[in-house]
């Protein structure tokens, strides 16, 4: 009989009658082979492993975290309320203490979605760990968070949404952004003036393999989550770095998948990408169950996996060995950083373009933060999609300092109604979201 | 007319019914040491001066197979597990000859890895040299491609007396609950089909040469023929032929509970529109997980018989029991006792089931009176918290697809309908506790014995089709055949409906009452590159349980 180490929550949700188009890779069939797998190893039946039924997230829980433009309901479909639902429940229950750690095993996925939404880019409309950490701040008062995004894509949306927080130390393992979709997610890319060294990417060269990632883990990720000492660790769980995923070109593999969640033991797992739906996603799911329950996955292999084949050249190890004291060097003066960040011209300004490729959608931003020591800092965002009309939407952080929420509101009371088609409030200290639209 | 036998844990219960009628009743001790005797004693009281001619069919629910689980006396049998990767096979091991062989498939029932013919033929050697003469061969995801376990049967047939294959005891998947399945199913072969031919016998002697059906523990029933190529099919049956019992006393539409209040224990059940839920994957006895198919159902420790105590000024209601009530001479309080001193007793002796509720009363500071009236409430509430709890488990079941889960119905039952000794008292209290119509089943006392006489043959068809591989296959039924890229969910779904009806048939089922229904049904757009390769279709059928119909 198998017993689960760590009781583990699962929530499983294939979302069988939902695609993007027929063809697409996010699409009805994707989880087909890895719920037969799941069911076919009996994973449901071990002892200390349980599955929930997914809840759906509210139109507050959205709103907590995005901008949607104009509202939620235009973005989302029913699908996206119940996956974003499946990590909520998963983190409920991690939180109630009903399981030790979870994994919500959901599509569509989220982490290319960014605060302000206008729509789907890279198969992504809502922010679904976003929604689940924002949410467990407000129900349960957690304070400081560590994201780890294992997926072969630069988690670029996450990374937008915690651009300015210094309590959610966000990571991003990916194949570098010259290789792949979204060209994003490099070493310079550490945060904004208020939260300097608190998102950090790693960009692993194109062909890295098991020994890669793993030491990417182990001698850059760990030693950076003993310093930042989170209360929860989550993991955007994405497996398209697997060998036979069609639009990566990664060499991981499902036991490396396993072993990489032994090593980072995270407190709550989202499935991101991944759409080698046959070859890699039932091998890996079973993995990351396999790791996270504490349970033996010795016997856990791909059919064809040949560990020698798919084995990363001496060049790529040189290289991520290399890479890892620039991340390390820039963790340990994150300090010293954030002032030289500080002290260039206009340090409070962002402006952005931002490509939909889901949705074909160009979107223009102007980023306003106000430069703040005793919190995260009150944010003006003025965007535009395909030089449409703008929208102002405001900010104010969670634990927002009395002048940062006098900005905000300020910003928001003294906007042009005329110039912007809409105007949005997004207040943390009241949990208060308010729009209005130009009439 | 016909017989319906329902073998319980204490008695035994007999009835014959002409038509819809109940002609006789007969309530015997069990001998749990000797069922054979039981269910001769059962039977020859029933027929006793009835032309055997007359009697057209007979239906039995035994505790022979469950008792031999629950007991550990399955004889050795041989196992032989080809995993493939995934979790350790070795994981599953359940009996002491378990082999764990090289051989794998995938998910869509492709060979990854070659079995080895001499390993196999090594333990079959090895099983002939133990003396073992039965054998069970399971491969992982032998449902979707039969064949490895097919090459492992005929490689090991010539050393034993009979092997039996994993994919033909259900077409679901579940590679550790296979194995238990098959293990169960192989173990309790030999005295299954034993007691089963001296059963047949020994009617045949009486003049008795009807077809005898055995139920299950889905509420259907198959032949004796069937029952010896399905043997652990029979475990548990007894719940079901309660459920089953109830079925004609249900209200057409809605959702009703269905209690079997005992001596030591209350069973809940279902019926949504007249038709048993069924459990998920099957039933869990002794510790193993199986594929067996199963109504959904729930025991309590709480009956008639239940012991009542007050531990640190708190009445407990069970879950033991230590004997009859006092009314009836028995050793410790318990509800029927409260029953007597609140005037709704029968024949026994209610000043002493007053004198038994005195130390029970002094100890909640109440009068025995009012203490008979707390004990009574309680039991009934701890039994409506049970079946809360199980309509919440049934309501939080998980669903997989975006239409179920936002359009998904929760059940809540409006209908109680309540059978076994007790019943009319329960159902008294029960009313007053219960948003809802609380109904008594008529001759509750054996509507067990009468669901086990009305109960329909039942069985299940898996089809899965992978056109892209131009094959569907149901293995549980030995069924393959090629199909082309036209093939799509209706040609699937009367492909099953064929299946399962020629296996119905099989199992004994009226030809003309035939209730086929589809449990679930799937059909996904195989997509390779931007190119759709094919369709994935997977259909899930059932003959519905519930009542034969009225001739």
């Amino acid at each position: 009989m198998l017993h689960a180490k760590k009781k583990t929550g699962l929530v499983f949700f294939p979302a069988f009658d939902w695609a993007i188009s027929p063809t697409h890779p996010e699409r009805e069939e994707r989880l087909l082979y890895t719920q037969d797998q799941v069911f076919e190893e009996g994973l449901l039946d071990i002892d200390g492993i349980v599955e929930f039924k997914p809840d759906l997230v509210t139109i507050n829980d959205v709103q907590r975290v995005h901008f949607c433009v104009p509202d939620p309901w235009a973005v989302m479909t029913e699908s996206h309320f119940i996956s974003a639902g499946g990590a909520k429940t998963i983190g409920m229950a991690v939180m109630d203490g009903t399981i030790d750690r979870g994994f919500a095993m959901v599509r569509p996925p989220g982490h290319h979605a960014c605060r302000v939404v206008h729509g789907a880019r890279g198969f992504c409309n809502i922010n679904t760990e976003a929604i689940m950490i924002e949410y467990l701040r407000r129900a349960y008062g957690v304070e400081r968070i560590a994201i780890v995004d294992t997926d072969c894509h630069h988690g670029d949306g996450t990374q937008d949404i915690y651009w300015h927080d210094p309590n959610t130390l966000f990571i991003s393992i990916h194949q570098d952004g010259r290789t792949l979709y979204p060209g994003s997610g490099f070493l310079d890319e550490m945060g904004g003036p208020n939260a300097v060294g608190t998102t950090i990417n790693i960009p692993l060269p194109p062909n890295t393999s098991d020994e890669g990632f793993l030491y990417t883990i182990k001698e850059m990720v760990l030693p950076i989550l003993d310093d930042f000492k989170p209360q929860l660790i989550i993991n955007s769980a994405g497996q398209d770095n697997h060998y036979s995923d069609p639009i990566t070109n990664m060499n991981f593999s499902a036991r490396g998948y396993a072993e990489l969640t032994s090593l980072l033991k995270p407190d709550i797992a989202v499935l991101e990408g991944g759409y080698a739906i046959e070859g890699a996603l039932p091998y890996v799911n079973t993995g990351i169950i396999l790791a996270m329950a504490g349970l033996d996955y010795d016997h856990l292999s791909e059919p064809d996996f040949d560990y020698e084949a798919y084995r990363q050249s001496r060049e790529t190890t040189d290289y991520i060995h290399h890479l890892g004291q620039k991340v390390l060097n820039l963790w340990d003066r994150r300090e010293s950083l954030a002032e030289t960040a500080r002290a260039k011209a206009n340090s409070n300004q962002r402006t952005r373009s931002i490509y939909y490729d889901t949705d074909s959608i160009q979107e223009n931003q102007n980023e306003t933060i106000r430069i703040c020591d005793d919190c995260g800092g009150a944010l003006r965002i003025q965007s535009s999609a395909n030089r449409k009309q703008p929208i102002l939407a405001v900010h104010i952080p969670v634990g927002a300092c009395a002048a940062c929420q006098d900005q905000g509101h300020k910003w928001f009371e003294t906007a042009d109604r005329e110039q912007f088609a809409n105007i949005f409030l997004q207040d943390r200290t009241t949990d208060r979201y308010l729009s209005t639209h130009k009439k | 007319m016909i017989i319906g036998l329902d073998v319980g844990g204490t008695h035994t219960d007999v009835i014959l019914l002409s038509g819809r009628q109940l002609i006789r009743e007969v309530k015997i001790a069990t001998d749990p040491d000797n069922l054979f005797q039981t269910l001769q004693a059962g039977l020859d009281a029933i027929i006793e001066g009835i032309d055997p001619k007359s009697i057209k069919r007979a239906v039995l629910s035994t505790t022979l197979a469950t008792n031999l689980v629950a007991q550990q006396k399955l004889p050795d049998v041989g196992m032989v597990v080809a995993g493939g990767p995934g979790i350790d096979p070795r994981h599953f091991r359940t009996n002491a000859l378990y082999y764990t062989v090289k051989g794998a498939q995938d998910h869509r029932g492709q060979e990854i890895q070659t079995l080895d013919d001499k390993e196999v033929l090594a333990i079959g050697e090895e099983l002939r040299h133990k003396g073992i003469r039965y054998a069970g061969v399971v491969s992982k995801f032998s449902v979707r491609n039969s064949a490895q376990e097919e090459k492992m049967a005929a490689l090991l047939q010539p050393y034993v007396e009979r092997v039996f294959m994993g994919h033909r005891f259900s077409g679901n998947l579940n590679f550790p609950r296979r194995i238990a399945t098959t293990y169960l199913n192989c173990a309790v072969y030999p005295v299954h089909k034993k007691f089963f031919t001296a059963v047949q016998e020994s009617l045949a002697e009486k003049g008795l040469t009807m077809p005898i059906r055995i139920l299950r523990p889905d509420g259907g029933n198959m032949n004796i023929e069937s029952s010896v190529d399905h043997p652990a099919q029979t475990i548990l049956s007894g719940p079901s032929a309660s459920v089953i019992g109830a079925i004609s006393s249900a209200p057409s539409e809605g959702t009703c509970l269905v209690l079997d209040i005992g001596g030591t224990t209350t069973d809940m059940a279902v019926l949504i529109d007249r038709a048993p839920l069924l459990a998920p994957l099957g039933i869990e006895v002794a510790g193993y997980k199986t594929l067996i198919r199963a109504l959904q159902t729930e025991s309590i420790g709480i009956g008639g018989d239940s012991a009542v105590r007050v531990i640190e000024g708190k009445l407990t209601i069970g879950p033991d029991r230590l004997g009859k009530a006092m009314a009836y001479g028995g050793p410790e309080p318990t509800p029927t006792d409260a029953f007597y001193v609140l005037g709704q007793g029968g024949s026994g002796d209610a000043a002493q089931s007053r004198r038994g509720l005195e130390p029970v009363a002094r100890a909640l500071d109440l009068t025995v009176d009012l203490a008979a009236k707390l004990i009574f409430e309680t039991a009934c509430r701890t039994i409506l918290e049970a079946a809360a709890k199980m309509i919440n488990t049934i309501n939080s079941k998980p669903v997989y697809t975006v239409h179920e889960l936002w359009e998904g119905s929760q059940i809540k039952p409006n209908h109680l309908l309540i059978l076994g000794g007790p019943a009319p008292q329960f159902a008294s209290q029960l009313q007053t506790m219960f948003d809802g119509k609380v109904q008594v089943v008529p001759n509750y006392q054996v509507a067990n014995a009468i669901g086990c006489a009305l109960a329909r043959t039942t069985c299940e068809v898996s089809l899965f089709a992978d056109t892209s591989q131009g094959k569907a296959t149901a293995p549980s039924e030995g069924f393959s055949k090629e199909v082309d890229s036209s093939f799509n969910l209706d040609n699937a779904r009367e492909l099953a409906n064929d299946l399962l009806r020629k296996k119905a048939i099989r199992r004994g089922a009226d030809p003309e009452d035939l209730e086929t229904e589809v449990l679930e049904e799937n059909q996904f757009n195989m997509i390779r590159g931007f190119r759709t390769v094919g369709k994935n279709i997977r259909v899930r059928m059932q003959l519905k349980p519930g009542l034969i119909r009225d001739e």
